[in-house]
């Protein structure tokens, strides 16, 4: 597979910067020390399997968890000591679209994309609702504004969700896992577009992924994350010819080596 | 000896163990009680400033009140016979069957009115509410919400509230107008009261304070039914035995439904101490 649409000249400005980031869900270590930069207008992509704690950092840049200790900072902003107000200015300029497209369920899928125009601007209801067509003509999605959510497919639901996450313009554009539970065919559809969102709108996006060929198709660098910690970000050639046993395993499909005490083993068993 | 000091280790163990379960289990309800607190005024002071969008509230006071009535009719008809019925037989051993009317009046302006029309308020939209955020909740539409830089304090939560506080007090006339009816099927219909003494007695023992109470009850019990219920499935992902999923939500909505009724009864008896 080859890459397509190399990031703009732009992308030295650093948007996103993740410093000595360490968090934890209860007593359970999820990410222990990460650093990352994402430049402006690419596409980062954050791979890792499932547990590796990627979703963890993605709500993190998001503010909607506090990290136990580390800095990060969004478009100048930094999240983790954020105020309410200032939370909420930084998040007008972002978009964001969640697993299942998260659309709210007493609403149609018109109201819901067009959401984020009615809450935070003075447009008209009859231009709110043409912006919101073109975003959902965008994505592939024609005739379903009068549509509840429970009637749409789960590919359907994540393009709509991707429409709302654009309908507002933002600057940068969050995905988390847009191909989980897809199928091929509509997986690459996705893929197409998030390349066509950033063409058309200049984005920045970070996408959180275990998907190994949506990840090579889409990304200008990849992170990649195993145990909490970011083993190696590059492009996707640099990330190719990795000396790291376990990015080799991942690229390669290759189970992890377990090696397994006997005495260890026999202990949790009859414990 | 040292077979006897392994048992006082392994019992000063499991001791030790459940003081640190009870402290924990302590803290866990101490921290939820602040985080439902905190999202109670949150709510209110969203509910109290502008901007104000008068059709989610339109909206809320449909699906709590409208969609109440026909439980509201049957269940305050039902009450207000069953009412009559019982007060019947013990008047009349008395000789006062006479004050049938205001037994059933101030029984149900004072106290089964509100109460009862509270229980089924909690039963059916309390736990609706409770199921639809904790469902939000679960899919990330509250995150979402948040991702979207929209308040759901001030999108989900306040116009329940004041759908909730406008709600119970309309349903709660409405419960005791239907439980006077009731009792006079049952007083003047089946027993041969004479209608006049059955509204006259009730005309005269049923005064301005005792309707204030039952005014002041409904509102807080509106209040508490809403807030409860929606904390609980609002806060669903801070569930301390971490059960998510639709287990969770199921969980959450047992808990808020007696959490709920255990508040109404409480406040109940607070409410009516006070104003005795």
């Amino acid at each position: 597979m080859t890459q397509t649409d190399p990031a703009p000249d732009t992308a030295q400005e650093v948007l996103i910067d993740v410093r000595g980031v360490v968090a934890r869900y209860g007593h359970r270590l999820v990410l222990d020390g990460v650093d990352l930069e994402v430049h402006s207008g690419e596409i980062m992509v954050i791979m890792g399997v499932s547990g590796s704690g990627k979703s963890t950092l993605l709500r993190l840049m998001l503010g909607l968890k506090q990290p136990t200790r580390g800095s990060i900072r969004v478009m100048g902003h930094e999240v983790t000591r954020a105020g309410t107000r200032e939370l909420y200015r930084l998040r007008e300029q972002l978009g964001v679209a969640f697993q299942g497209g998260a659309m709210i369920g007493s609403l149609t899928i018109g109201e819901n994309v067009s959401l984020p125009l009615t809450e935070h601007t003075d447009l008209d209801v009859r231009t709110i609702r043409i912006i919101a067509r073109m975003k959902l003509e965008m994505m592939g999605l024609s005739d379903v504004e009068d549509m509840m959510p429970a009637q749409l497919s789960g590919g359907m639901l994540k393009r709509a969700g991707l429409a709302r996450a654009i309908v507002g313009d933002p600057k940068i554009l969050f995905f988390d896992e847009p191909s989980a539970g897809l199928d091929p065919v509509t997986a690459v559809e996705l893929d197409e577009r998030i390349l066509l969102a950033r063409r058309a709108m200049n984005l920045t996006i970070v996408v959180v992924t275990h998907e190994l060929e949506s990840a090579i198709k889409i990304a200008d660098r990849i992170a990649v994350i195993q145990d909490g910690r970011v083993l190696e970000t590059g492009t996707v050639e640099e990330i190719r010819a990795s000396g790291d046993e376990h990015i080799q395993d991942m690229l390669h499909r290759r189970p992890r080596k377990e090696t397994i005490d006997p005495d260890a083993y026999l202990d949790r068993l009859t414990k | 000896m040292g077979r006897a000091w392994g048992q006082l280790a392994v019992i000063a163990g499991a001791l030790v163990r459940g003081i640190e379960a009870a402290g924990d289990r302590a803290l866990y309800h101490v921290r939820m009680s602040g985080m439902m607190t905190l999202l109670l005024l949150r709510s209110v002071a969203r509910a109290v400033t502008p901007p104000w969008r008068p059709r989610p509230v339109i909206r809320q006071i449909h699906f709590i009140g409208a969609r109440s009535w026909l439980l509201i009719v049957v269940s305050g008809a039902f009450t207000g016979m069953v009412v009559a019925l019982q007060f019947h037989d013990t008047l009349v051993r008395f000789g006062t069957v006479s004050l049938l009317g205001s037994a059933v009046g101030l029984s149900l302006v004072r106290e089964l009115g509100p109460v009862l029309a509270a229980l089924m308020v909690i039963g059916r939209a309390g736990s609706a509410t409770c199921s639809e955020i904790g469902i939000m909740r679960i899919d990330e539409q509250i995150d979402a919400l948040e991702c979207m830089a929209i308040d759901p304090h001030r999108f989900l939560l306040a116009p329940r509230l004041v759908g909730g506080v406008i709600s119970q007090p309309l349903l709660t006339a409405m419960f005791i107008v239907v439980g006077v009816v009731g009792g006079y099927f049952v007083g003047v219909g089946l027993f041969g009261i004479s209608a006049g003494a059955y509204f006259q007695g009730m005309y005269d023992s049923v005064v301005w304070n005792d309707v204030k109470m039952g005014l002041i009850k409904s509102i807080v019990f509106g209040l508490l039914i809403v807030w409860i219920c929606s904390a609980k499935g609002f806060l669903l992902h801070l569930n301390r035995d971490g059960a998510f999923g639709a287990e969770g939500v199921s969980r959450a909505t047992t808990e808020a439904v007696v959490l709920s009724f255990i508040a109404v009864l409480f406040a109940d008896y607070v409410i009516s101490s006070v104003m005795a």
